[in-house]
């Protein structure tokens, strides 16, 4: 009797994972095809397609391109995104409210008119497109989720071990970064993780703001143009890769430890 | 030094430490969109934008046809998207909720959204295997004799449903699960025991509680499908525009800065529009 109850959801979950898992499953599986369509039959298990990928001069310049965006963007936001959290609850000016507000604005914009309100202006100053202003479009998608994360995670229990130091003679500066930053390290990792994810992905502001040294999305971008090809599963599966482990990174270091406390 | 003699709990450094924060996002967001909003007033001479004040952009973009078309096609694909996800996602947060044993809830949630971080652009060729005339749905209906030859189903505007609804069913799973964990059992167990049935509980306890959850869901999936130009490109193909299509191609192939800037506008007030109708129901903090 139990069982047949439990019928109806074990169908619905499995319906529900084969949806979200289907294109997933044939992207990675046919990253492993010998042979040179990503489409059934499976002919059989090849790494071949890897070595085209970490051979393609392209790809390669972009996976480093976007390393460094990435790395660049999240340690920015990250920081920037720390202070303002914690000088917002801390001191608490009376503009507090304005700030979070125009702090989480970009959250609300799409990337797409974020990026063209970028490109526009960078165009009316003259400055060239380039990775540097794609760090920038990066950075500003980013703070707002390092500033909500770290912002969280800011309670009155911080406040009280900061107090203790200073009253025991610490300065502002020594309490900040000897006390509160080890304090909220979790927070710090999750939200330069999370921002790194996002950055690492991020196609369209990218693919607005370069012209010759591109990042990883807008390189497989242009690999689609030549039709399905295994080395784009290959390119693929790479790049989820590099998310799945930094988001279990996330997830074990930040979540877990929150469900706990 | 506070007047008890501590140092002063309220330093110099918090009070300042919040303005580089600040000033990035002024320069790098808010500063930008002033000055596209000002590039859509602007009229285009040539291969140059002069700074001459006028509606005109405004008027192009409502008085040509394939431009408004390519806004109502965005509205018409991203409501449809909102719905379908809704749809699909509710019961798969249901189970996950209150059918999936507590000690494995955690990991099923993790597993039914990890594809949500593959990128856009992966995410979309994914789909074109699966939907191409070789691909796996068209070989796996001629192997069992349902079609006589392939169907093409890219380039269509329902693979760009398609794509986008699986993008979104996991961000709505999420955010429905979290509002149907947090409604009490207690609550749906008193209407049973006064004599509710399953059916009546799920309609007037369950659902109604459960409803923000959807509405945060429902909003964020508009605001993200109806910016979203990388899922029309590669699964709609250039059969049918959507307004973000429309917008690159003015920027790309023509260079119109002060029309593409008109239409990003227009964009951004139908996002804000969106955000207006939800706002009542839009409780961020408790999802």
């Amino acid at each position: 009797m139990r069982r047949l109850r439990a019928l109806p959801s074990i169908a619905i979950l499995a319906a529900g994972y084969g949806f979200i898992f289907l294109p997933v499953v044939v992207l990675v599986l046919f990253s492993f095809q010998d042979g040179r369509l990503p489409v059934p039959p499976f002919k059989g298990f090849s790494l071949d397609w890897y070595e085209h990928v970490f051979a393609n001069r392209r790809l390669m310049d972009g996976l480093g391109h976007s390393l460094a965006v990435a790395l660049g963007s999240s340690a920015a936001a990250t920081v920037l995104g720390f202070l303002a959290a914690w000088g917002l609850a801390r001191a608490r000016p009376r503009w507090a409210g304005a700030a979070q507000y125009v702090l989480m604005a970009p959250m609300t914009v799409s990337y797409l008119i974020i990026g063209m309100g970028l490109l526009i202006t960078f165009n009316a100053l003259g400055i060239p497109k380039s990775l540097v202003a794609v760090g920038a479009g990066h950075l500003v998608i980013n703070l707002p989720l390092a500033f909500a994360i770290c912002y969280a995670q800011l309670g009155e229990h911080q406040a009280t071990v900061e107090q203790a130091a200073r009253d025991l003679g610490a300065s502002e500066a020594q309490a900040l970064l000897l006390i509160t930053v080890p304090m909220l390290w979790p927070a710090l990792i999750a939200s330069f993780c999370l921002a790194f994810t996002l950055s690492w992905d991020e196609f369209v502001i990218a693919f607005l703001l370069t012209r010759f040294d591109v990042t990883l999305p807008v390189a497989i971008w242009s690999m689609l143009r030549s039709g399905l090809n295994p080395e784009t599963n290959a390119a693929g599966t790479l790049v989820f890769a590099v998310s799945i482990v930094l988001v279990l990174a996330v997830e074990t270091l930040v979540l877990r430890r929150a469900r706990r406390g | 030094m506070a007047s008890d003699g501590r140092p002063d709990r309220r330093g110099g450094l918090a009070r300042w430490a919040a303005l580089p924060a600040i000033a990035v996002t002024l320069a790098l967001f808010v500063a930008p969109l002033g000055v596209m909003a000002a590039h859509s007033l602007w009229a285009r001479d040539g291969g140059a934008t002069v700074a001459s004040w006028s509606l005109a952009n405004y008027r192009e973009f409502l008085g040509n046809e394939a431009l408004l078309a390519a806004l109502a096609n965005s509205l018409e694909v991203t409501l449809l998207v909102t719905a379908l996800s809704v749809i699909v996602a509710y019961p798969i947060a249901w189970v996950l909720a209150y059918r999936v044993p507590r000690r494995l809830q955690r990991l099923a949630l993790v597993l039914a959204v990890l594809p949500f971080w593959t990128s856009y652009v992966i995410r979309s060729y994914s789909w074109l295997l699966v939907l191409s005339e070789n691909g796996v749905i068209n070989q796996v209906l001629l192997g069992l004799g349902v079609i006589d030859a392939p169907v093409g189903m890219g380039n269509t505007r329902g693979a760009t449903v398609l794509g986008f609804v699986h993008f979104f069913v996991m961000l709505l799973t999420l955010t429905t699960f979290a509002s149907l964990v947090q409604i009490k059992e207690s609550y749906r167990m008193a209407a049973a025991d006064l004599g509710a049935s399953p059916l009546q509980v799920f309609l007037r306890i369950t659902l109604p509680l459960s409803l923000p959850g959807v509405a945060v869901g429902a909003f964020l999936t508009f605001v993200l499908a109806i910016g979203d130009y990388v899922t029309p490109q590669i699964l709609g193909g250039g059969r049918e525009l959507l307004l973000p299509q429309a917008i690159m191609l003015q920027v790309a192939r023509r260079a119109d800065f002060p029309l593409a800037s008109a239409m990003s506008v227009v964009l951004m007030l139908v996002v804000t529009a969106a955000y207006l109708a939800f706002a009542k129901r839009l409780r961020m903090d408790r999802v």
